[in-house]
């Protein structure tokens, strides 16, 4: 497969307070981005277990993006933080699995940056394009066979 | 003064019993006898300067003269106003003052009244005012406290002045000695000279005690403290003095009070353009570039010019341009529209035709009559002969390149309809300053736990479903804080506010979040990690059963703690592991 043809799939866990807001207005404001993005809504990005990471990883993302309220703005008062936390330690279990320091992203997008989620979905889309398909299992990868 | 203790005492043969310690001037007052007098206030301790109150006291066959200002009542005192020998004093006392003080009016008026046409002593200054009364210098001491005048010299050289005559440090520019001088000898200059059209022009307070505004509710009287000269020398309190009610206390300070409410609804308003952002336009350089808000007070009845549209010079417009759109729809300050502009612009144009002569010009980039009756508004003002320019101002010069261009402001504008660029000399300027959020929006955010959008307005849950809602439950918004808008839909938006609020406290229960956290209790195994983690303090550890509980009425549903729980305990209603899991394998589906 050329590189030109590829068009990763990403998963996005959103928090439903700012995050998928933003996403949100980005749809009402019918800004165009990067299809690849698949969004799942939690209720704060703190909900967001690393399980849920590696199990995207697994099931075949090429990148993962987690997206919350900008700090001290979090529904929830701490949730991102934890978020925050949670995202620099899985950060480097993931690499020692072998997956780039890229391919898993944080990132504050308050209810009012539908430009800023635009704008991330392409950038994440066109960086993970470089990067090229995740090759777990050293390309036989039984799920993206399946 | 206020012992039980009366006196009798006649004055011109009427007997009056007043109390005692009160002086003789103010027994006549109480009698309807008039004692003319110069020097005397009631606010102020007697200084019997000007002499003019001198009365006859005739105590058996004894006759004096005193001054009735400052002698107090005695027991058995007979007074004579207008006697002879007190008539002629004073008629001394007059001529002297005139000799002293030639332009002073008051004095005058009193000479007018005992018949002395002029005066047999030497003139040495026809221009002096000032009548030594001490009036000044009283009010500078008692009241004000600043001390920043007195006296200075003796005999003929005696005048007021600050020390050495220089602007005095102690002097905290209150103007009250040049309130209190009878005869206007006294004036205040601004030394700093700001230049600001029209007094009170500059929406800034003209007491330091007020009415802040003329709906305000409650309708009662504010201290500025900034201005207030009790809180600059820690004297005055003239205010308190004279209200009988006793209703005005200085000593009274901010206090924070708690309240419980179920709901809030934040109202905080808007923050008018600072037109001088935009130097181009020459707010704050030119005297007759004006804002809306400054027309407003120009226009007001009880304004400066008491509702006449006036230029700085007290003449009145030729010609007068509105400018729209100042600070909105504009990528270097606001892109939004701030939506009320235009129809402002449109009223004022109306009353400009209405209470002068002058052209008016209005230029705008789109003409945004949007509500009910607005449209016809505006086609009533084309036909009142107002002349509609469409394109965006870009400069505002007293630059004058034509001769009917001297001495006027001369707008420069591109007519888009035209396709030319016009240069249109005018009088007046009104800048149609749009609105802007509050400087501490975003603090007042983050104490609400809601949200601001792109423009720093406040952020409704659903623009079209629940427009009065935040994503915080019971804080509803109401007006300015959360778009421009202008009267009707504030008042349309604050009434949706405060059903929604009722609403909620008429169904006196509280729907609790579905999306909650639960404990398994045969997995938990008591670990606690999820205890530090709950920012609501909603889990708790049993520990008869040495597992965590959470408490559903506390728990907000935020998930934090069943992504931390080891054990797969914790778990949250319609967002459990198992539900995102089967969410995650779904999404891969092709």
């Amino acid at each position: 497969m050329a590189n030109e043809a590829f068009e990763p799939k990403l998963v996005g866990f959103l928090c439903n307070w700012c995050s998928y807001t933003g996403a949100d207005l980005a749809g009402t404001a019918r800004m165009t981005y990067a299809p690849n993005i698949r969004i799942i809504r939690v209720m704060c990005s703190g909900r967001v277990d690393p399980q849920f990471v590696l199990k995207a990883f697994i099931e075949g993302a090429d990148g993962v993006l987690i997206s919350g309220c900008h700090p001290g703005d979090c529904h929830y008062q701490e949730g991102n933080y934890n978020a925050l936390r949670r995202h620099r330690l899985l950060s480097k279990m993931l690499e020692q699995f072998g997956i780039e320091r890229e391919r898993f992203r944080l990132e504050w997008v308050s209810a009012a940056e539908g430009v800023k989620f635009q704008q991330i979905c392409d950038e994440f889309t066109e960086q993970i394009k470089k990067l090229g398909p995740l090759n777990l299992n050293g390309g036989k990868d039984e799920h993206r066979e399946a | 003064m206020n012992n039980d203790k009366k006196i009798k005492l006649t004055i011109n043969d009427k007997p009056i019993e007043v109390d005692e310690g009160i002086t003789i001037l103010q027994a006549a007052k109480m009698l309807d006898i008039d004692i003319p007098t110069l020097c005397y206030h009631p606010l102020l301790e007697p200084y019997a300067a000007c002499r003019i109150c001198v009365v006859e006291k005739k105590t058996g066959e004894n006759s004096d003269l005193v001054t009735s200002c400052n002698t107090k009542v005695q027991e058995g005192m007979v007074i004579y106003t207008d006697s002879e020998n007190a008539t002629k004093a004073r008629r001394l006392n007059v001529e002297l003052l005139m000799a002293q003080a030639p332009a002073a009016k008051p004095v005058q008026e009193i000479a007018k009244e005992l018949g002395i046409e002029k005066t047999r002593f030497e003139i040495e200054d026809p221009e002096e005012k000032c009548i030594l009364c001490g009036l000044c210098v009283r009010t500078c001491e008692q009241i004000v406290g600043a001390e920043a005048i007195s006296f200075i010299e003796r005999g003929k050289n005696r005048t007021v002045s600050t020390p050495f005559g220089e602007p005095s440090e102690a002097c905290i520019g209150c103007a009250a000695c040049a309130y209190f001088c009878p005869t206007e000898a006294i004036t205040v200059e601004d030394l700093y000279g700001r230049k600001v059209i029209h007094d009170e022009l500059n929406l800034g307070p003209s007491t330091a005690i007020r009415v802040p505004i003329r709906q305000a509710v409650p309708m009662v009287p504010v201290i500025d403290e900034e201005a207030c000269i009790h809180f600059k020398t820690g004297e005055c309190k003239l205010c308190e003095k004279v209200c009988e009610k006793e209703a005005i206390n200085h000593e009274m300070e901010d206090e924070e009070i708690e309240v419980e409410v179920g709901s809030i609804i934040l109202a905080s308003g808007f923050i008018p353009f600072d037109a001088t952002r935009i130097p181009a336009y020459g707010y704050g350089r030119f005297d007759n570039v004006i804002t809306g808000l400054e027309f407003e007070r120009l226009n007001n009845a009880s304004g400066p010019t008491e509702g006449k549209i006036l230029l700085a010079n007290g003449e009145e417009p030729k010609a007068v341009g509105l400018v729209h759109c100042v600070g909105s729809r504009d990528k270097n300050y606001n892109e939004y529209c701030s939506r009320v502009c235009c129809m402002y612009s449109l009223k004022f144009a109306h009353l400009i035709n209405e209470k002068t002569n002058a052209e008016i010009y209005d230029f705008y980039i789109d003409m945004r009559c949007f509500g009910k009756g607005y449209e016809e508004f505006y086609h009533r003002l084309l036909e009142e002969g107002t002349r509609f320019i469409r394109g965006r101002v870009s400069e505002v010069t007293d630059l004058a390149l034509t001769e009917q261009e001297e001495g006027k402001l001369i707008i420069n504008v591109e007519d888009t309809l035209l396709g030319i660029v016009r240069r249109i000399p005018v009088d007046m300027v009104i800048l149609a300053t749009g609105l802007e959020p509050g400087l501490d929006q975003n603090e007042i955010a983050k104490i609400f736990n809601i949200s601001c959008s792109q423009d720093t307005f406040f952020l409704e849950r659903h623009p079209k479903l629940a427009p009065v809602s935040t994503f915080s439950d019971g804080i509803f918004l109401a007006g300015t804080c959360q778009s421009p808008k202008d009267i009707p839909d504030t008042v349309a938006q604050a009434g949706a506010a405060a059903s929604e609020a009722l609403a909620l406290a008429d169904k006196g229960t509280f729907e609790l979040e579905p999306i909650t956290a639960e404990i398994d209790e045969e997995l938990c195994s008591g670990c606690q990690l999820c205890i530090g983690l709950c920012p609501f303090t909603a889990i708790t550890y049993n520990k008869e059963k040495g597992i965590s509980e959470i408490n559903d009425a506390l728990c907000k549903g935020c998930g934090t703690c069943v992504s931390a729980c080891p054990s797969g305990a914790s778990q949250q209603k319609h967002f459990r592991d198992s539900q995102i899991f089967a969410e995650i394998e779904g999404i891969f589906i092709e």
